[in-house]
C-alpha cells in the first residue's frame, strides 16, 4: 500500500456534506478483518448500499457520472473513532487525495502515514471546488505537493495548502515515520536513562 | 512565561526535535486492543522488528466481544478469529494480555485507570479515539492510529507536533440531576463537534476539581467529540488517593515521591493558552443530544432546533431526517425502546450505582429492552458485591458481561435500524450503534429515568 506522492491530476467526486465521521467512512461491524487489504469494498457502506446489499441510487459513489482519484468533501472531514480502516477504505477504493475545509485531527494523521493526502482549502475554495464538479464531472484538479497547490485546472484558480515539512519529505520520498524512529534507537535509549521514571 | 499542565508533561517526554519542528515523544504507556493492533504486529513481523519496550504494552479484549456468555468460544467467525489473534500475538510477542476470562478483563479505558497502570503525568496512547479518558489523571493520552501502533510497538515514540493549548474552565455549583456527563455535553454543544480541532484541552475550575475521579474520566473521555486530541485535569489530592493502592502503583517511598512530583505538575498562575472560555455551573442541566454528531446537545426539557449553529442546513435536515425528529418538536414525551448503560464514558461503579439508586423499587416500561454493561470484570464484581445486579434484575434491566457492546456495536449488541436508544455511551454518528439505529446520548441518569417512563423524560421527579 505504500508508495509515494509528488502529483496527481484527476476527476473527483464529491460529497457535500459535512462532519463526515469514521463510522461513516467504514461503520465498525467491517473492523474485523486482520490485514489491511479489501476496506475499500465497504467504503460508506451504509450510504453506498441498503440492508440487502443493493446500491443505492441517490449515493454519489453509485453515480456513474462521477469518478476520479480525488474525494472532496465537507468542513470536518474524518471526525470520530482513530480507526486507520478509514484512511485504508479511501484509498484501497482507489482514491489518492481528499479535500475539504477541515480534517479531524487523527484522521489527518492516519492519512498521511498511507500516503493519502488530506488537502485543506479555505471553505470558500472549497465550495467553488464542489460546485464545478457537481456541474461538470469532467473537472480536473490538480495537486502539486512539492509546491504545495491545489488548482482547478479549468479555470486556474489556484490555493496552496499546509503540510508538516517532515510528512511531505515522507510522502515525496516513500519514506516512512519507523525507519526514522529506529534509526533513533540511542537518543531514546539515553532519554529513558534520564526520564522520570514510572 | 509559566508552564500549563500540558507543557510541563509534553517536555518531560521529548526525546529530541526533527527537522522542522516535529518532535519524537516518548511513550510511557501503550494499551491495545483486538481490533487496532492486529495489522502493527503484522507489520513488525513483516519487517522483522522486535517490540521495544514490551513491558510498557498492556493488551485487552474489549471492542469484538460478546457480553452474554463470555465463557464460551465467540460464534461470530472473524470476532472469534481477531480475538484469538490477539492472544496470539500477545503470546508471540510477550505483551501482558488481560483477555476474556480474566479477573482484569475489561475496556481498556476502564481496566487502566482501576489496575493503577494509568498515572499522573505519564504519556499514554492507544489505538482508540476515547484514549483521552485516561487525562482525567493529569497524563497526555490520546488515540493513534495503527501505523502509530506499530511506530510505538517498535520505538515507544511518536512523532508529534505539538498541538495548541485550550482552558476550558466550569465555576459554580451544579444544580441537581446535573452529572459530569451534562458538563461534557454541555460544553461540547457550546464548542461543536470540531470546536476542539488542533487543541489539547485543560478543564479547570471547581466543578472539575470537586468531581470525583470516575466524573473526571467521563468529561475527560469525550475530549475528542469536539475535536481535541486530548482533555487533562491537575492531579490533586482526589486524583492522588484514586491511585494509591491500587495494582500497579508505586508503593510506599516511591509512591510518595510520585505523588509531590504529580501535584507539582498543575499550571502555573502565568501560563498562557492558546484559547480559553469559561462557562457557569449554574447554566447546565440535564442535556441530551438532538443529531447526529455530539455537538448536537440541548437540555433534555428543550425543543428539537431549527437550525445548528455550527453545520450547514444541508447537514443539519440530513441529521433531522436520520433521527426522525422536527425542528421544534418537544425531546420530552418522545418514546423510546432501547436504553444501554455502559461504554467507556459511562460503564464505572458509580455509574451502575447511580443507575441503581434511581430505578430500585421501580421497573423499566414495558416497552424498552434495558441493558446494562460493565466497564469491566472488576466492575461487574463490585456490583454483583453491593447487590447492584439484583436491584437491576427487580427493576427488569439486564446486567451483562464487560465490553464496549452497544457503543459501536461491533459485536451482537444492535439497536435495530429505525429504533431509539438512550445510551450513556459517547457518539450519536449515523448506525453507530447498529445500521439505522438512532442514538439519543445522555447521562446515566437520564438513560435510567427513560427506562422507566418508556419515553424520554424529566429527571426531577426522581431526585431526591
Amino acid at each position: 500500500m505504500k508508495k509515494e506522492f509528488k502529483e496527481l491530476t484527476a476527476t473527483a467526486v464529491p460529497l457535500p456534506i459535512e462532519n463526515i465521521d469514521t463510522d461513516q467512512i467504514i461503520p465498525a461491524r467491517f473492523l474485523k478483518a486482520t490485514s489491511r487489504e479489501g476496506f475499500g469494498d465497504n467504503l460508506f457502506r451504509d450510504w453506498r448500499f441498503d440492508a440487502q446489499g443493493n446500491p443505492k441510487a441517490d449515493f454519489i459513489l453509485n453515480d456513474n457520472r462521477y469518478s476520479g482519484k480525488i474525494l472532496v468533501a465537507g468542513r470536518n472531514f474524518g471526525c470520530g473513532s482513530s480507526r486507520e480502516h478509514a484512511a485504508w477504505s479511501i484509498h484501497d477504493f482507489g482514491f489518492k487525495v481528499v479535500v475539504s475545509s477541515f480534517f479531524a485531527d487523527i484522521f489527518k494523521g492516519n492519512a498521511l502515514n498511507n500516503f493519502l493526502l488530506p488537502v485543506q482549502v479555505s471553505e470558500e475554495f472549497l465550495q467553488e471546488i464542489l460546485a464545478a464538479v457537481i456541474a461538470n464531472p469532467a473537472t480536473e484538479l490538480k495537486i502539486d505537493l512539492p509546491s504545495q497547490t491545489i488548482t482547478l485546472v479549468e479555470t486556474g484558480k489556484s490555493e496552496s495548502f499546509a503540510i508538516d515539512g517532515y510528512k511531505k519529505m515522507c510522502l515525496i520520498n516513500g519514506f516512512d515515520d519507523i525507519d526514522f524512529l529506529l534509526s533513533l534507537k540511542d537518543k531514546i535509549e539515553s532519554y529513558e536513562q534520564q526520564a522520570v521514571k514510572f | 512565561m509559566g508552564k500549563t499542565l500540558f507543557d510541563k508533561v509534553w517536555d518531560a517526554h521529548v526525546v529530541t526535535t526533527a527537522e522542522g519542528g516535529i518532535e519524537i515523544l516518548y511513550i510511557d504507556k501503550h494499551l491495545i486492543h483486538e481490533v487496532t493492533s492486529p495489522q502493527a504486529f503484522a507489520e513488525l513481523e513483516e519487517r522483522g522488528i522486535k517490540l521495544f519496550r514490551a513491558n510498557k504494552i498492556v493488551a485487552t479484549a474489549d471492542h469484538n466481544v460478546p457480553t452474554i456468555d463470555q465463557h464460551l468460544p465467540i460464534k461470530d467467525d472473524l470476532s472469534r478469529f481477531q480475538v484469538n489473534k490477539l492472544t496470539e500475538n500477545c503470546a508471540k510477542f510477550g505483551v501482558e494480555l488481560y483477555g476474556l476470562g480474566h479477573q482484569y478483563q475489561g475496556i481498556v479505558h476502564v481496566i487502566g485507570p482501576e489496575l493503577g497502570i494509568t498515572q499522573p503525568g505519564m504519556t499514554i496512547v492507544c489505538g482508540d479515539s476515547h484514549t483521552s479518558t485516561h487525562g482525567a489523571f493529569g497524563s497526555i493520552a490520546f488515540g493513534i492510529g495503527t501505523s502509530q501502533v506499530a511506530m510505538v510497538m517498535a520505538s515507544q515514540c511518536l512523532l508529534q507536533q505539538k498541538p495548541k493549548k485550550m482552558r476550558i474552565n466550569v465555576n459554580g455549583q451544579l444544580k441537581a440531576g446535573v452529572l459530569p456527563k451534562d458538563v461534557v455535553l454541555y460544553i461540547i454543544a457550546k464548542l461543536s463537534a470540531n470546536g476542539g480541532t488542533g487543541y489539547f484541552v485543560e478543564f479547570a475550575g471547581n466543578v472539575f476539581r470537586e468531581m470525583s475521579m470516575e466524573g473526571r474520566m467521563t468529561v475527560c473521555n469525550m475530549s475528542i467529540e469536539m475535536g481535541a486530541r486530548g482533555g487533562m485535569i491537575a492531579p490533586d489530592d482526589i486524583t492522588v488517593e484514586y491511585v494509591r493502592g491500587r495494582e500497579f502503583a508505586p508503593k510506599g517511598e516511591a509512591f510518595k515521591k510520585a505523588a509531590a512530583y504529580w501535584k507539582s505538575l498543575a499550571t502555573d498562575a502565568d501560563a498562557v493558552f492558546d484559547a480559553e472560555y469559561s462557562y457557569s455551573a449554574e447554566d447546565i442541566e440535564p442535556m441530551i443530544t438532538y443529531g447526529t454528531n455530539p455537538g448536537m446537545g440541548i437540555k433534555v426539557t428543550d425543543a428539537v432546533p431549527s437550525e445548528d449553529a455550527f453545520s450547514g442546513q444541508e447537514s443539519f435536515n440530513k441529521a433531522l431526517a436520520y433521527m426522525g425528529l422536527e425542528a421544534g418538536e418537544s425531546m420530552i414525551g418522545k418514546q423510546i425502546n432501547y436504553v444501554f448503560i455502559g461504554s467507556c464514558t459511562n460503564s464505572r461503579i458509580e455509574d451502575l450505582r447511580l443507575a441503581a439508586q434511581v430505578v430500585k423499587g421501580h421497573k423499566k416500561a414495558d416497552n424498552v429492552h434495558a441493558f446494562i454493561v460493565p466497564g469491566s470484570k472488576q466492575v461487574e464484581a463490585q456490583a454483583k458485591a453491593e447487590g447492584l445486579d439484583r436491584i437491576f434484575e427487580e427493576a427488569g434491566f439486564q446486567l451483562r458481561e464487560p465490553g464496549c457492546s452497544a457503543c459501536l456495536a461491533m459485536n451482537d449488541d444492535k439497536i435495530p435500524a429505525g429504533e431509539y436508544c438512550v445510551s450513556t455511551s459517547n457518539r450519536n454518528f449515523e448506525g453507530r450503534q447498529g445500521p439505522g439505529a438512532r442514538t439519543f446520548l445522555a447521562s446515566p441518569l437520564v438513560a435510567a429515568v427513560a427506562a422507566l417512563e418508556g419515553k424520554i423524560a424529566d429527571v426531577k421527579p426522581y431526585l431526591n
